[in-house]
């Protein structure tokens, strides 16, 4: 059985490798992520969000609503923490 | 067991420091739109002013000034400012979080600025509330 997890793990893991040899390289300027959504960010963010700062624009506007998922994220962490923290006190001091 | 009192000195300077570290947290929310910076950050922040606090005094301090239901409260309502923003944008008629249709001159940044207020609340409450139950002298 621990052979056959090492060939599952082994396969999967060459998989995994195989698939990221065809990924464009870091800073491509002909990769799709920058040839599709970023000349549009960069060259009319400034008149679509009214915010200097591109970072933000991306961040809180284009993309505001994966920024209320990591929000969402750091407050279910922070309640499993609490839970987990907690689990083994007998005083409730809330 | 009662801890030993820190410091004179080491509690009046954390005392002193700390509402310049809170104002530059504040800072830091404020000018997330238009300035590096914004509500993870500025929170993380805003929490390290009040740890240190802790650290400087005792976690009783912290204790006492923050109760859990008030953390967890502050956790929820960050959340929920968020998420109440793009439901007032729904209810004026735009997309889900799209700012435009705010009633304000600069809508988008008003937007912005609000959910920023929403992620710092939340962070610092998050990490205050980690912390609170960490600290054990």
């Amino acid at each position: 059985m621990k052979s056959l997890h090492l060939v599952v793990t082994t396969v999967t893991g060459l998989l995994l490798i195989l698939g990221s040899l065809d990924m464009p390289d870091t800073g491509d300027p002909e990769s799709p992520p920058a040839t599709h959504v970023s000349p549009r960010y960069i060259e009319s963010g400034l008149e679509e969000t009214a915010v200097p700062n591109m970072v933000t624009a991306v961040l809180a506007d284009y993309r505001a609503f994966d920024t209320l998922g990591e929000v969402t994220v750091i407050f279910t962490g922070a309640l499993a923490v609490l839970l987990i923290l907690r689990s083994g006190r007998e005083e409730d001091d809330s | 067991m009662k801890p030993e009192q820190p410091d004179l000195i080491i509690r009046m300077v954390c005392r002193g420091l700390a509402p310049f570290i809170q104002l530059f947290g504040l800072y830091v929310i404020m000018h997330g739109h238009s300035s590096p910076g914004g509500g993870f950050q500025g929170g993380v922040i805003l929490a390290s002013s009040f740890i240190l606090l802790a650290i400087a005094e005792g976690s009783e301090t912290l204790r006492r000034r923050f109760s859990l239901a008030a953390l967890t409260g502050c956790m929820s309502a960050g959340v929920l400012l968020y998420a109440g923003i793009g439901v007032v944008c729904l209810v004026l008629g735009a997309n889900y979080l799209d700012y435009g249709v705010l009633p304000f001159s600069e809508p988008r940044s008003v937007g912005m600025l609000v959910i920023e207020i929403g992620v710092g609340i939340t962070v610092m409450a998050a990490m205050l509330s980690i912390v609170r139950d960490l600290l054990t002298f």
